[in-house]
């Protein structure tokens, strides 16, 4: 099976006074197409970085420093700033974080979906259709008139399926979906990751999700993979990661999810901070924090075990036990 | 839906007395521009030396010149009605030339920035910090003085205003989520700055161009005072005024009137901007 995207070890690093920050080191992912690839994480893990480094949206004082990011075979590092804006939009689509100010204030819905079918020479009247059927598609009622409305004359989710509908308006073939369902209530939620899934099922997207949601990833996701403080640190398809985590980080983080099946008491929480990421130990980033942590975590990079599809980087020999 | 809006817009606009003043100002200039030769058949150079510095006809009931005349007997009313062409077109011109200038170099500078952006600000800075009345002479003074170089010379020297704040403005939209938006669907920067930015800068830009259209006709008939713009016998009020001024004692109305005319033409402006401003402003938004 051949992999749409491939992210080889992939370094980000943000310059700063104090040093070099390194928001992602050396991360390894691929994504098979018709794949719903979640990234979890929590805030400031370096998710978010990664995906717009893999768009070539980093902002000013991030920089890719090391690894390549092969799509469909080709290196995206190695392409110029030109030849890079071929790819967004028509290859790869991004879903924002921040539906309600994604869009142009100034410009109605309609015209700016249809303006981003017209960057493929689509001819004008036949964009707009295009457009009318896409918000019907995003379960928007009334698309031809919403279409003429501004985008502050829609509702917060209705944006966000504008925005969706935008971004999946060229038929890309990868959709970056950061965080797409944190500024939405919990309906409209559902809703959106319903279309996620639909736009996997209907027209053979891959996507990357993006989220600190672990029901959202239970929900839509195929593959997991966590990342911890720029590292990733364990990837396996949802069951067997969910049913049994191997890295100390994903267990503890599954701990302090909360379930309604039984009662728990008190939530658990990992104690301690994340390390500072400027000048960050040669060795496991999670150490300081790990109740397994050995003398060799500090200063040994992890090594990365197997179990089939499901892989972990840890020096605790199988992972940690069950529970 | 959209009549509503444009009503909401007109019914703000309406309870703004600085918009409604200076918009019913501004009429009356626009007015007098558009029908001077209906108002004033006769042209603005008609000359009649035998009626040379009559008195208004307010003050000598048997003169037939509401304003008077001036030294070589032409119509001052005339003279100041078909001054307002000049008034405006000079406005117009000198602020259009400035908008297109630092509109468009404010949106490279802060849409690029880097080395292009310091370099233009640079530029903007040098040209801001001379003051435009001096520059614009020396300007006049090496190309000729005719009303057309005038006008080159004032839109050439105050064009800073609209690269600053169309730039600040660029740098504070072209980090924002939907910038980035179009940037991930595919948007080229070009269509970017010509789509995305510049309609999100316009209600800035038509303010300050309402607030420039007085500097440049203030300026114009500054120069034209000091015998730098418009020549005879072009009425430019500010000429009007420089030749009235040796009549000061008989004819007071000589230097009067153009003064007035430049006055009511500016507060027009200046009122109609400081409207403008209160209503486009976000914070003043219901």
């Amino acid at each position: 099976m051949s992999n749409l995207i491939d992210i080889q070890n992939v370094s980000i690093g943000y310059k700063t006074d104090e040093g070099e920050v390194s928001a992602v080191s050396d991360v390894s992912l691929s994504i098979a197409p018709r794949e719903i690839y979640a990234l979890v994480g929590e805030s400031g893990c370096g998710k978010s970085t990664l995906a717009s480094s893999i768009m070539r949206l980093l902002a000013a004082p991030g920089k890719l420093t090391g690894g390549k990011i092969l799509f469909e075979g080709k290196d995206l590092t190695a392409l110029s700033d030109n030849e890079m804006v071929a790819y967004r939009g028509k290859e790869i689509g991004m879903i924002f974080q921040n539906p309600l100010d994604s869009l142009n204030p100034v410009l109605r819905i309609g015209n700016q979906i249809s303006e981003a079918i017209m960057l493929d020479r689509v001819p004008k009247e036949e964009a707009l259709k295009l457009t009318d059927s896409i918000l019907s598609n995003m379960q928007i009622a009334d698309a031809s008139k919403r279409a003429q409305n501004y985008p502050f004359e829609l509702s917060g989710g209705m944006r966000q399926r504008a925005m969706i509908g935008m971004m999946i308006s060229r038929n890309p073939k990868l959709i970056i979906a950061d965080e797409p369902t944190t500024a939405l209530d919990v309906t409209i939620q559902a809703q959106i990751l319903e279309l996620l899934k639909k736009l996997k099922e209907q027209h053979n997207v891959s996507v990357l999700l993006i989220t600190h949601n672990f029901g959202v990833v239970a929900e839509i996701a195929d593959r997991i993979g966590v990342m911890y403080a720029g590292t990733l640190v364990e990837e396996g398809d949802v069951f067997s990661l969910f049913e049994s985590p191997k890295h100390p980080y994903t267990a503890m983080l599954l701990k302090a999810l909360p379930t309604i099946r039984k009662h728990q008491g008190r939530l658990q929480v990992i104690p301690g901070n994340v390390e500072r990421l400027i000048n960050p130990p040669k060795g496991c980033r999670f150490a300081n924090r790990c109740p397994y942590a050995m003398d060799k975590c500090v200063d040994v990079p992890a090594p990365w075990q197997y179990e089939g599809e499901h892989r972990w980087a840890c020096h605790l020999e199988g992972g940690i036990a069950r529970g | 839906m959209k009549q509503k809006k444009k009503n909401r817009f007109w019914f703000r606009a309406l309870r703004n007395p600085s918009f409604v003043i200076g918009a019913i100002l501004l009429l009356l200039v626009i007015f007098c521009a558009i029908f001077a030769d209906v108002l004033c058949p006769q042209g603005y150079d008609a000359v009649n030396i035998m009626d040379k510095l009559k008195q208004p006809s307010f003050i000598d009931p048997t003169s037939p010149y509401p304003l008077g005349t001036d030294h070589v007997g032409r119509d001052l009313l005339a003279r100041i009605i078909h001054g307002s062409r000049i008034a405006l077109q000079v406005g117009l011109v000198a602020v259009a030339i400035e908008t297109v200038i630092g509109v468009i170099l404010g949106l490279l500078s802060g849409y690029y920035g880097g080395k292009l952006g310091n370099a233009i600000m640079f530029v903007t800075d040098l040209t801001w910090s001379i003051p435009p009345v001096v520059l614009a002479l020396a300007i006049v003074t090496a190309i000729g003085s005719s009303l057309m170089n005038v006008v080159i010379s004032i839109a050439v020297v105050s064009w800073a205003q609209f690269t600053r704040i169309v730039r600040s403005k660029t740098q504070a939209l072209k980090n924002t989520p939907f910038i980035e938006a179009a940037r991930a669907i595919g948007e080229s920067d070009f269509s970017i700055i010509v789509r995305y930015i510049l309609p999100n800068v316009t209600s800035q830009v038509l303010v300050i161009a309402t607030l420039a259209l007085p500097t440049a006709i203030l300026s114009t008939s500054s120069l034209s005072f000091m015998g730098l713009g418009a020549q005879q016998p072009l009425p430019d009020w500010g000429n009007i005024l420089s030749d009235g001024i040796n009549y000061m004692r008989q004819s007071p109305f000589l230097t009067i009137a153009p003064g007035v005319a430049l006055v009511i033409t500016v507060l027009g402006f200046n009122l109609l901007g400081e409207g403008l401003r209160e209503m486009l402003d976000p914070k003043m938004k219901v």
